[in-house]
């Protein structure tokens, strides 16, 4: 039993879910994660490893440590949690493809060589864009185009980095990789891609708003994960993710104070989090990566967690603006209270999951003597309690009362909501149990006085910033408006240029078509009228061409055949 | 009978057409080429399996000896391509009976099975023998029937294209014939395996180089070499359905294993490394590669756009060929036969929509997608084959052909491969876009899925891109014993 793959249960359950209807499809959707928990819980141990024989090549579908097992009952929850969410939406593409999509997280986990890995990335890439296109507005096509080009170049990046390893050591395996040689960096951009390294990030910021309601849930816990255990397999202490990390924590911040849109303001502080754990893993001691490992598991249920309850705004108000929401604690009080539950988790206040993790990371940066970017992770740790912690919540559901009066959520969304948030809490309370799952030996305890009080100090200081700010009317308001990212050089920048190239091209030509060639160009211009043009240069290609094509190519291989290679 | 194998798959269908030419109008015709090509397939399957069990066959003609008689010899190579022949005929045929009603008029129904039949003879016959002169005549055979059944096709354009390719097709012929006599001239021998015998004493002689060159572009032309594919655009996009799903999957596949023979058995080793011929196909196969995908990317009729995509392929078996080595030439014969799989599926797909609807330009096909749900189906998994997502049977020889690259450190050829697949991304998204993304209009949301008898021989090549993309054991083995047999040189 321990060789059956987890990933196959959730690929069986995707097969089953289209055949049927009604409550027997979302007993499969809910029972298939729990099966999946109990296969991994009761079979499978660490030390695991099958393989299976294609193209001459051996696939390791399944290859288990500590590292890939924690993951693995991460995304089993966590794909709990969103089924129970989603249970309401009756849309058979989003359900099979979430299937598929934990799933083929699953499959990357456990993955033992890049072409098993390379294989579940894409399906990671393919199933996920079905979020995004199941909003069926034009500008989410568009959208969910530009995700997938990402995403599949990731997948190109991978494979290729994988056959110039193969090429080069006759090996597959997928271990520490460390960046050496040309693989390798083709490697880490396929997973930089994916964990949305700085410069690399717009898909997310620019798909996962876009999604479903719903999908929004599911994607924010399985891609960057994946691809934040891959990092972590594959990369662990090189130097150059700490400051990539640190980037990535930072730059958001700005991104997500000024945004209006509350699902985009998320997507950004989901890289700032993940940031935490890049850099976690860029300093690779026992201690910093069981940290980014400890975070991830607590950011998918924190971020899972508020990614819900704007969820739930947005299936109940119809859109997700911070400008013209407010006041919706009135009608939506439980809704209110898990936000702020999420809210404080992902601020890291002292007995909210958060804080549990974080100080991990936090106290490792200090240990391996990185002082000043420490300072850079505090700022960004205000930050995050700035536009998450305290931003989501006073937009959507204080501030200026919008007048909308919207319903409470749904029982089953209630349910996940509640969920998620009685796993902060008890992640934040009881954080041996975590640490217990955690893949590396470091004896680590966060409650000590200097944690809890430099924290609590952190947080106060940076909500009083915010009232200060907010009353003298100098934070910036919430307006309607689009706020240029990286992306721009693609969407605007690129095309506008080659647009304006193309006229450039286009003036210098016909200037010298009128100075020069003019007198030519009213020859052509009479040939082209007469019947022999008309007749030769129609929509197929002239039979004389070919012919010619046939004797250029007979005469110039004889006189390469005779006076070079003779 | 099984030592008469070999002659049998030359013989039945070729008694067969005029037969079939003789039977009145019905389904008569339609159902003895039916049975011809299940038995040719048949037989084609036990070849291959003795042929892979007991070795290579030879078979003397008329009891003359070789080499001054004509030898049929059969080994792994030719079983392989001769069995794709025939299991696409086979597959082609039940497909046939409503399509070929429905394109062609009653009164040409059975000579237009006849002139399949000899088409089907003359590409069986090229695979069996052993004899170079031999070869021209089937292949003559072959086109002379192909340019009959492409200027079937109900535009009239189809006139003009078949005219073109006859011209280009006879100019081929005449090229490779030259050859053949200039060789002749300096060996005095036209079988194959004594050819291979005596060229290396005299393979330093411009004679032979000459007429290695003149058999060679005739060969390109057939095949579809870029720059020498002209003819095929027009003659995929105007021929008779039935016939661009077998002339697809099928022609251009016989005179790759022309060139194969030619080039790896009966010239010397190390003769295409020697001249410009491996720089010539890889060059042409990343030209081919680049710009046929491009072209494909901004077709409008989806026929021609197929067509374009197949140039490219041919592209990838040419680079394989160009590498000369014996994992080259592996992918290349992987994916001579993983092509036949994929186009032959997506050209009965796309057949199967120009049965309900009339025609294939991408603007008549709007959301067509979830009117024939299994038609998008096998489009949409024989495109992901093609563009070559693991899984699927075009993975398999993208990954060869990628290793065989790496293996050359060929990087740019590499960097081509994997911008064809990017390429044919695009323009298989550009067909699913309009099949499933745009709005159907009205007269579409009136459209019916295809007919079973459409769909059973499609789905039946869809799975098989599915099961030779998980198991490769039977493609890789048979392509690796079919190197060996071709004589190419191991690394």
């Amino acid at each position: 039993m321990s060789e059956l793959p987890p990933f196959l249960l959730y690929f069986i359950a995707a097969f089953l879910v289209p055949a049927s209807r009604g409550r027997v499809r979302k007993i499969i959707l809910l029972v298939t994660p729990i099966v999946a928990a109990l296969h991994i819980w009761l079979n499978i141990d660490t030390g695991v490893l099958s393989t299976y024989s294609v193209l001459n090549i051996e696939l390791t579908f399944m290859r288990t440590d500590k590292l890939s097992l924690i993951f693995a009952y991460l995304f089993c929850l966590a794909s709990f949690i969103a089924t129970i969410f989603a249970l309401q939406v009756n849309d058979t593409k989003q359900e099979t493809a979430g299937l598929v999509y934990v799933g083929s997280a699953l499959g990357a986990v456990f993955a033992g060589d890049l072409i098993t890995l390379f294989i579940f990335w894409e399906l990671l890439a393919i199933s996920s864009v079905v979020f995004i296109w199941a909003r069926g507005t034009e500008r989410a096509i568009d959208t969910g185009m530009r995700y997938l080009i990402f995403q599949v170049l990731s997948g190109v990046f991978l494979l290729a980095g994988a056959l110039v390893q193969y090429q080069a050591t006759g090996s597959l395996a997928f271990d520490h990789i460390g960046l050496e040689g040309i693989a390798s960096w083709l490697i880490f951009i396929a997973f930089g891609i994916k964990s949305a390294f700085p410069f690399l990030h717009n898909w997310l910021t620019d798909g996962y708003p876009e999604a479903t309601a719903t999908g929004t849930v599911f994607l924010s816990a399985f891609t960057t994960k994946v691809a934040v255990y891959a990092l972590a397999r594959g990369f662990a202490g090189e130097e150059i993710l700490v400051y990539i990390g640190i980037t990535m924590a930072c730059f958001p911040i700005f991104y997500a104070v000024i945004e209006n849109d509350l699902r985009k303001v998320l997507a950004y502080s989901l890289i700032n989090q993940v940031g935490f754990m890049v850099t976690g893993i860029g300093i690779g001691t026992a201690l910093a990566l069981n940290g980014a490992v400890a975070h991830a598991f607590s950011d998918v249920i924190f971020k899972g967690l508020l990614f819900m309850t704007m969820g739930v705004v947005l299936h109940r108000v119809g859109h997700i603006n911070g400008s013209s929401l407010g006041g919706l604690y009135k009608s939506m009080p439980k809704t209110t209270a898990f936000c702020i539950i999420g809210a404080l988790s992902i601020s890291a206040f002292p007995l909210f999951s958060g804080f549990v993790s974080k100080s991990m990371v936090m106290a490792a940066l200090v240990q391996e003597d990185y002082s000043y970017l420490w300072l850079f992770m505090l700022f960004a740790s205000a930050g995050v309690f700035h536009h998450a912690g305290i931003k989501i919540p006073y937009f959507a559901f204080f501030a200026h009362d919008s007048g909308l009066r919207p319903k409470e959520a749904p029982i089953n969304m209630l349910i996940a909501m509640g969920l998620a948030a009685t796993l902060c809490i008890f992640i934040g309370t009881q954080p041996q149990y975590l640490y217990s799952l955690l893949p590396w030996e470091a004896d680590y305890w966060p409650y000590d006085v200097t944690h809890v009080l430099t924290q609590l100090q952190l947080l106060f200081f940076s909500a009083l910033a915010f009232v200060w700010l907010n009353k003298r009317g100098i934070y910036p308001p919430e307006l309607r408006s689009t706020n240029l990212d990286v992306e721009w050089i693609y969407r605007k920048f690129l095309p506008a240029g080659i647009h304006r190239g193309l006229i450039f091209f286009r003036n210098a030509k016909e200037s010298t078509m009128t100075a020069a060639i003019a007198p030519m160009y009213s020859i052509r211009y009479s040939f082209s009228q007469s019947t022999i043009a008309k007749y030769h240069l129609s929509e197929s290609w002239p039979t004389g061409s070919m012919v010619l094509w046939i004797s250029i190519i007979l005469v110039a291989y004889l006189l390469l055949d005779i006076f070079v290679y003779g | 009978m099984q030592e008469h194998l070999s002659i049998l798959l030359v013989v039945i269908p070729l008694v067969a057409a005029p037969i079939a030419a003789m039977l009145p109008r019905g389904r008569m015709p339609w159902m003895v080429t039916l049975m011809v090509t299940f038995i040719c397939a048949i037989l084609a399957g036990m070849q291959l399996w003795t042929v892979v069990h007991d070795g290579t066959i030879s078979y003397e003609l008329g009891g003359w000896a070789p080499p001054w008689g004509i030898e049929y010899r059969i080994d792994a190579v030719n079983a392989m391509v001769a069995l794709i022949v025939a299991g696409i005929a086979a597959l082609t045929l039940p497909y046939a009976l409503l399509s070929v009603e429905k394109e062609i008029p009653e009164r040409q129904i059975p000579l237009f099975y006849s002139a399949f039949l000899l088409c089907f003879t003359g590409l069986l016959g090229i695979t069996q023998t052993g004899d170079i002169f031999n070869v021209f005549v089937f292949l003559e055979i072959s086109s002379l029937s192909s340019y009959a059944l492409i200027s079937l096709g109900r535009k009239r354009q189809a006139l003009t294209s078949a005219y073109q390719y006859l011209i280009m097709g006879t100019l081929g012929a005449t090229f490779f014939l030259i050859g053949v006599g200039l060789i002749y001239s300096q060996t005095g021998t036209l079988n194959m395996m004594d050819l291979a015998e005596r060229l290396p004493e005299v393979s330093g002689l411009k004679t032979v180089h000459t007429g290695f060159a003149f058999i060679m572009i005739g060969v390109a032309l057939k095949l579809a070499l870029f720059p020498l594919h002209l003819w095929l655009p027009n003659a995929y996009t105007y021929a008779p359905t039935v016939i661009t799903i077998f002339l697809a999957a099928t022609a251009t596949k016989v005179a790759l294993y022309v060139m194969l023979r030619i080039l790896f058995t009966i010239f010397p080793d190390g003769f295409v490394s020697a001249t410009p011929t491996g720089d010539l196909f890889i060059l042409s196969g990343m030209a081919g590669i680049l710009s046929a995908s491009i072209y494909a990317i901004y077709q409008m009729d989806i026929k021609r756009l197929l067509a374009y995509s197949s140039v490219a392929q041919i592209g990838y078996m040419a680079m394989g060929i160009g590498f000369a080595s014996a994992m080259g030439v592996t992918a290349t014969i992987i994916h001579l036969f993983n092509h036949a799989l994929m186009k032959g599926a997506l050209f009965m797909a796309v057949g199967a929509i120009i049965y309900r609807i009339g025609v294939c330009r991408l603007d008549n096909i709007q959301g067509l997608g979830r009117q024939m749900p299994w038609t998008f189906g096998a489009i949409v998994i024989s495109g992901l084959s093609l563009i070559g997502v693991p899984g699927t049977a075009g993975f398999v020889s993208k990954w060869y052909l990628v290793l065989a690259a790496l293996e050359q450190e060929a990087w740019i050829a590499v960097a081509i491969i994997l911008i064809g697949s990017l390429l044919a991304v695009v323009y298989m998204g550009k067909l699913i876009e309009a099949l499933y993304f745009k709005p159907a209009t009205e007269t579409n949301l009136a459209v019916k899925e295809a007919p079973m008898l459409l769909l059973i021989p499609t789905g039946a090549l869809v799975l098989a891109n599915i099961y030779f993309g998980l198991d490769t054991e039977l493609t890789v083995g048979v392509a690796e014993r079919a190197t060996q047999a071709l004589g190419v040189a191991a690394k």
